[in-house]
């Protein structure tokens, strides 16, 4: 599957997407969702939570095993996925669409273009 | 490290998609598809597993029978020809060697297949043991694959294969054959609690004879299926993994596989005198299956702690249920604990204690 161009990514496997309204849409990448297997289980924080960049935002847990999430950049969190608690496997299916994890409002707007672009994260994972 | 072996369907595997990992020295395939998918096929319909890796020891001649009654705990002497037996193997201290399944080939012929991450220690153990017997053991692990077929419809798939008449063919027993021209030994047996099948054929057959199920088997929705599902399968089922709910420090008594145990069998057999001693003295930590009404995997090697947070055992196997949909797993327990909970990042989940099967099967027969 391509690397979607409309997302900026993070080395440990983030997607970040600049939405209309100036928020930041965040999830994981197919290569990450591909790389952990079946995904059983998604931990989100709550609504209002206050995240640096490259703090661990929640977990996703595979039937191999739990791993961290990291925010791509500084903000706080405006919504969650709630629809991963009931269905975390969307994120398998559907990893840079229906699959999202947390909306942030960015701290700083610009921080975003500090991450790789597409064609980076294409080179990152081969 | 070694290289890692591989089995003679490894280019089957990898055409179809196999993800692999090393088990037990082995590059296995883990999935195909997706673990949780394969597991319902299996349930639902059929899977086709990959699992040559076993190891495979023939123990034959005169003293056969009467060797292998003071290797294992089961019952040898009640075999017959084509019947097979489940059993441990202990040491003197009752600690488990492995587990394994006798098939009695002949009166003096039998074919003892073992875990693979064990066989080697296995033919050490076994041969060492068989000093002073009349009989003969030999490593055939290199001279045979093994495909297991499981799942309802596993008998209808492998009838458009075979003239052996599946039907006559009962639980826990074996015939020699052949399926799609492929001399075979046909088991009903497997590790899935569905019924099914296991073939040991040739290595040099394999790859044409799973070419062969996989093709028949398509119209009942066969599909292949690798360890990740073999695994979460047999915990569903209550069945113990060497290592886990076994192992050199966990008896079988203790992993609730008492009735593979036959402590007034004829034979005197090694670990008899130990086992029967725990058995007197009680058990003083046991093998538990739970549930937990959570999605949260609770793994392996996490603490299990009582009602006071003191640490009263540790969990041993830990999946999430494909069909229950919530996690599931087994832990060794002291024997007495009231109610049990392990945190999971900072949640306390309660294990629901379970009398496996956690989900129906067929009736065994």
């Amino acid at each position: 599957m391509p690397v979607p161009s409309d997302c900026k990514y993070a080395k440990s496997h983030e997607w970040a997407k600049r939405l209309p309204d100036g928020a930041v849409l965040v999830g994981i990448t197919d290569y990450a969702q591909h790389s952990l297997g079946d995904i059983t289980y998604v931990q989100l924080p709550k609504v209002g939570a206050v995240l640096a960049a490259g703090e661990s935002f929640g977990v996703v847990e595979s039937v191999k095993a739990a791993s961290d999430l990291y925010a791509p950049v500084a903000g706080t969190v405006v919504e969650v996925n709630e629809a991963l608690n009931a269905a975390p496997e969307t994120v398998n299916t559907d990893p840079q669409g229906g699959g999202w994890m947390i909306k942030l409002q960015p701290a700083n707007a610009a921080e975003l273009d500090g991450l790789l672009s597409a064609d980076a994260y294409q080179t990152l994972i081969g | 490290m070694p290289a890692p072996k591989r089995t003679p369907l490894f280019a089957f595997n990898q055409q179809h998609g196999a993800r692999f990992v090393d088990f037990g020295g082995w590059e296995m395939p883990v999935q195909y598809r997706s673990i949780l998918e394969e597991h319902r096929v299996v349930r639902q319909r059929a899977g086709l597993f990959d699992v040559s890796h076993m190891g495979e020891v023939e123990v034959t001649g005169p003293d056969a029978v009467r060797f292998l009654d003071h290797l294992v705990t089961n019952d040898v002497s009640k075999l017959f020809p084509g019947r097979v037996l489940y059993s441990t193997m202990c040491q003197p201290d009752g600690g488990v060697v492995d587990d394994l399944i006798i098939y009695c080939r002949g009166p003096q012929d039998f074919l003892v297949c073992v875990n693979a991450s064990n066989t080697e220690k296995d033919v050490a153990w076994i041969t060492q043991q068989a000093a002073g017997f009349d009989c003969n053991v030999r490593d055939l692990s290199a001279d045979f694959a093994l495909l297991a077929l499981q799942g309802p419809a596993a008998q209808a798939i492998l009838q458009l294969l075979t003239p052996t008449d599946l039907w006559a063919l009962k639980y826990y027993h074996c015939a020699a054959g052949t399926v799609a021209g492929a001399e075979c030994l046909i088991a009903r047996t497997g590790y899935t609690g569905e019924n099914g099948y296991e073939l040991f054929c040739r290595p040099a057959d394999a790859e044409p004879l799973a070419v062969a199920l996989l093709a028949a088997g398509q119209p009942h929705g066969l599909e292949l299926a690798g360890l990740g599902a073999r695994d979460s399968l047999r915990l569903e089922a209550g069945y113990p993994l060497y290592g886990h709910e076994i192992s050199a420090t966990i008896t079988p008594l203790q992993a609730g596989l008492g009735w593979v145990v036959k402590l007034d069998k004829p034979a005197d057999f090694i670990g008899r005198d130990a086992l029967r001693a725990q058995q007197a003295a009680g058990l003083p930590s046991r093998i538990v299956f739970f549930r937990t009404g959570d999605r949260r995997i609770i793994r392996a090697g996490a603490p299990v702690v009582d009602a006071t947070g003191a640490v009263v055992g540790e969990v041993k196997s830990g999946t999430l249920s494909p069909v229950l949909n919530e996690a599931i797993g087994s832990a060794l327990v002291q024997t007495g604990a009231g109610e049990l909970s392990v945190d999971v990042r900072g949640t306390a989940i309660k294990l629901v204690p379970v009398r496996p099967p956690f989900v129906p099967l067929p009736p065994k027969s």
